[in-house]
């Protein structure tokens, strides 16, 4: 036995272990050295939990498009992250008419559930055009080239929204009714921050229930378990198909709304930084994994609104959050070298005939 | 055998693309030595001989006199370059559109705020040699990198609202005097004001500073904190964040660990107005005192930060004066709205001044042709004395130090002072919001 476990470590193997677990010791150090210097209290921790988790729900929101196209068509969507931008980057124009008549400020719940609409159409329309012009006739090619599609359609998209739109960005207007925060046992919770992650909860159950116990999430789940069978049960493959997109647009079209509540500024290029998190979170949690996008994005949040903070600031790192990103990226890499299936494994079964 | 051919052909073409990208660069252009025939009844016609270090420009009888910019006129921070681009037209309507009976072709690149813009932009303005001189950059980080591009392209530069101390420090690499010079302030100026203010007039005793990386954030802050100390005032930290960054907790939540009373962001948007936006969501920050600089003087502000807006203070150049109210009804006459930047008063100077010097210097040939040599327009504009600009009275050749600050070196033209001015919520409207709530030296 001990011969051949020796025979099969390579020395790649040995390398990837070792920049394993130099992460994790730098992790460990630095999270001790932090806690050791008590430099920031336990409200800073909880506020900074508090955004992660904010910022994790938006990122599940978009990782449900990735996710849920996985699994259809076992395909990376690289444009949906223009999907993403096109939704609140066309509703920045309503929210401001809104907002200079005074609509805005006095109905705030109805401006916001138009402004959303509007957002989440935008967004499912742009999803729905580009499974139907670009992916459509790539179904059944090579996997490489409908990835290099995605890629291509990922630079139209922006570069129309750039002719259309301009290149400069746009702000989204204040909401007063959401200005200020709470006071709970103790702690301070901004309104911004709580409608953010009880939004996004309530979306992801609302989209796993769909996905779970509605009748065409039954369907998709056939699709993506195996089109061919699927087929042959009666389902309708390319209704499917345009359903996944179509609900992967509006999810992302509702977490562009999120983003603007946490981040008020919209331009043609916000979409990729995002877009490649929620990407990340997706592969995090397993991709094809409902459950698993959301556990990844909050995971990822978490983490990247922390891990400054934490990891590198008892190192002596100077500007941390300069490393933000990198922290995220990081992640994705750990997780493809030891995990590539991510935390909850991928559901859907592969099955070889 | 045709696999032999085609690995030829592939072979001969990439070694094409690889010389037509390497070769060397188009040396500027020289004026041929002009010689006639002498004519019998007549004495010969002064024949012109380019006599300048760099070489000459020629434009024929009926061609324009090619100036152009390098702003950032496209991106989150269109609105410094577009308002400097705004200047400078109006500069050539009241010039009548000529300079010497020759009619100006003003066109240009987009520096996008960024080294790599002013890489692209500098590579594509150093490529064609008629243009006599380059009104721009907006940015300081631009300027790093096309300055050396423009200057050897033998371009005289000068620049609307670069700010940043390094270029023209003597002896600094990034300084190219007296190819370049400017009619923005030095902000070893700007950063001692705004210290001053913080200090005596808000009385804040603990500040802390954040810069994005740039040469202009990074310098400036730098000067801030060095006067803030000096002042008595103590600097709990000096961070940075990335231009592009979105979420700023981490870095408000290290920053709010210090209790600042104000914090400096010299920075640009949409970084600032997202700063002004999260410290008001950051436990411990929420009353502090936010304050910027010029990188900040725009209406995406207000937009940016919404209702947080109000209460925002910026460093920027005071403005004012006849000549400057004249230069403002124009502007609101020819666009329609008022500036939307502080500096289209500066690229409007920058434009004469640079008409001046081509006055100055250039050769009328017999046949009409103009020859600008390119070294004496430079030397020409560095020797701007005593020029009367809208912004004020600008001399290019001179050092001035206040209490052994340094706040003029060679190749600073610029005459206006400093002042802070204050957003208010609404639309934006210059003098009214954001309006001057202090001046230096007042």
């Amino acid at each position: 036995m001990l011969r051949t476990w020796r025979q099969r470590i390579t020395f790649t193997d040995i390398m990837v272990w070792a920049i394993g677990l130099a992460i994790a010791v730098v992790v460990v150090v630095g999270t001790i050295k932090t806690l050791q210097s008590g430099k920031y209290e336990t409200g800073v921790w909880l506020d900074l939990t508090i955004k992660g988790l904010a910022v994790g729900g938006v990122y599940a929101l978009i990782a449900m498009g990735y996710t849920l196209v996985y699994g259809i068509l076992r395909m990376i969507n690289f444009a949906h992250s223009e999907v993403f931008m096109s939704g609140p980057f066309t509703a920045v124009f309503l929210a401001n008419a809104l907002a200079q008549s005074g609509f805005l400020n006095k109905q705030p719940l109805l401006s916001m559930l138009l402004i959303t609409l509007l957002s989440m159409t935008v967004s499912a329309v742009v999803a729905m055009l580009l499974e139907r012009i670009a992916y459509r006739r790539l179904r059944y090619a090579p996997r490489l080239v409908p990835l290099i599609t995605a890629i291509g359609a990922s630079f139209f998209l922006q570069y129309v929204f750039r002719g259309l739109y301009g290149s400069g960005f746009k702000g989204y207007p204040t909401l007063t009714s959401l200005q200020g925060s709470w006071n709970i046992l103790g702690i301070v919770v901004y309104k911004i921050q709580a409608v953010v992650i009880i939004s996004a909860i309530l979306m992801m159950v609302i989209l796993y229930g769909i996905v779970q116990w509605t009748k065409i999430g039954r369907a998709m789940r056939a699709v993506s378990e195996d089109k061919e069978a699927a087929e042959l049960m009666g389902i309708n493959v390319d209704r499917i198909i345009v359903f996944t997109f179509v609900l992967g647009g509006a999810s992302a079209g509702a977490a562009g709304i999120l983003y603007i509540l946490l981040f008020p500024i919209v331009w043609f290029f916000m979409g990729f930084i995002p877009s490649i998190k929620a990407f990340t979170a997706a592969v995090l949690g397993g991709i094809g994994n409902v459950a698993g996008a959301f556990v990844g994005a909050m995971l990822l949040g978490l983490l990247e609104s922390i891990g400054p903070n934490l990891f590198l600031d008892g190192l002596g790192v100077v500007n941390p959050s300069q490393l933000k990103d990198a922290i995220a990226f990081i992640v994705l890499v750990l997780i493809l070298i030891f995990r590539p299936s991510g935390i909850l494994g991928e559901r859907v079964t592969q099955t070889k005939a | 055998m045709f696999k032999r051919i085609f690995v030829l052909f592939s072979v001969l073409m990439v070694a094409t693309m690889l010389l037509s990208a390497c070769g060397p660069k188009a040396t500027p252009t020289k004026a041929p030595v002009v010689t006639e025939a002498p004519v019998v009844t007549e004495a010969p016609p002064p024949a012109f001989e380019c006599t300048d270090a760099i070489g000459c420009v020629d434009v024929a009888p009926g061609d324009p006199v090619h100036i152009a910019y390098l702003l950032v006129v496209a991106g989150p921070n269109e609105t410094l370059g577009i308002d400097s681009r705004n200047g400078i037209e109006i500069a050539i309507d009241d010039a009548g559109g000529k300079i010497l009976d020759h009619d100006v072709k003003f066109d240009g690149e987009d520096g996008g705020c960024s080294a790599e813009g002013g890489q692209s932009g500098g590579t594509k303005l150093a490529a064609d040699s008629t243009i006599v001189a380059v009104i721009g950059t907006s940015c300081s980080s631009e300027a790093r990198a096309a300055l050396p591009l423009l200057s050897q392209a033998g371009f005289t530069i000068v620049s609307p609202s670069n700010t940043a101390p390094d270029l023209t420090k003597p002896g600094s690499e990034n300084n190219y005097v007296p190819a370049y010079a400017r009619t923005a302030h030095n902000d070893n100026f700007q950063g001692t004001a705004a210290a001053e203010y913080a200090f005596s007039v808000l009385g804040v005793k603990k500040a802390a500073t954040i810069h994005d990386g740039s040469l202009y954030a990074d310098q400036l802050q730098q000067v801030f904190a060095t006067k803030f100390k000096e002042l008595g005032g103590t600097i709990t930290v000096q961070t940075a964040v990335d231009p592009n960054q979105t979420d700023m907790s981490s870095v408000m939540a290290d920053i709010a660990t210090g209790t600042p009373e104000l914090l400096y962001f010299p920075i640009f948007l949409p970084a600032g107005g997202l700063i002004i936006r999260q410290a008001k969501t950051t436990p411990g920050l929420e009353n502090a005192y936010l304050m910027g600089a010029d990188g900040l003087f725009s209406p995406d502000v207000i937009s940016a930060a919404g209702a947080d807006v109000e209460g925002f203070r910026v460093s920027s150049p005071a403005v004012g004066g006849d000549a400057y109210k004249t230069l403002l009804e124009k502007y609101k006459a020819k666009f329609g709205h008022g500036p939307i930047s502080i500096f289209h008063a500066h690229a409007y100077d920058a434009f004469m001044i640079i008409k001046a010097a081509i006055e100055k210097v250039a050769v009328v040939d017999a046949d009409g042709t103009l020859h600008i040599g390119r070294q004496e327009l430079r030397d020409a504009v560095h020797n701007t004395v005593k020029f009367q600009g809208v912004t004020g009275v600008l001399t290019c050749n001179e050092t001035l130090e206040v209490a052994g600050n340094p706040i003029k070196w060679p190749g600073d033209c610029a005459a206006t002072g400093m002042a802070v001015w204050q957003y208010h919520t609404g639309t934006f409207e210059i003098f009214i919001n954001p309006e001057v709530i202090w001046i230096q030296g007042q």
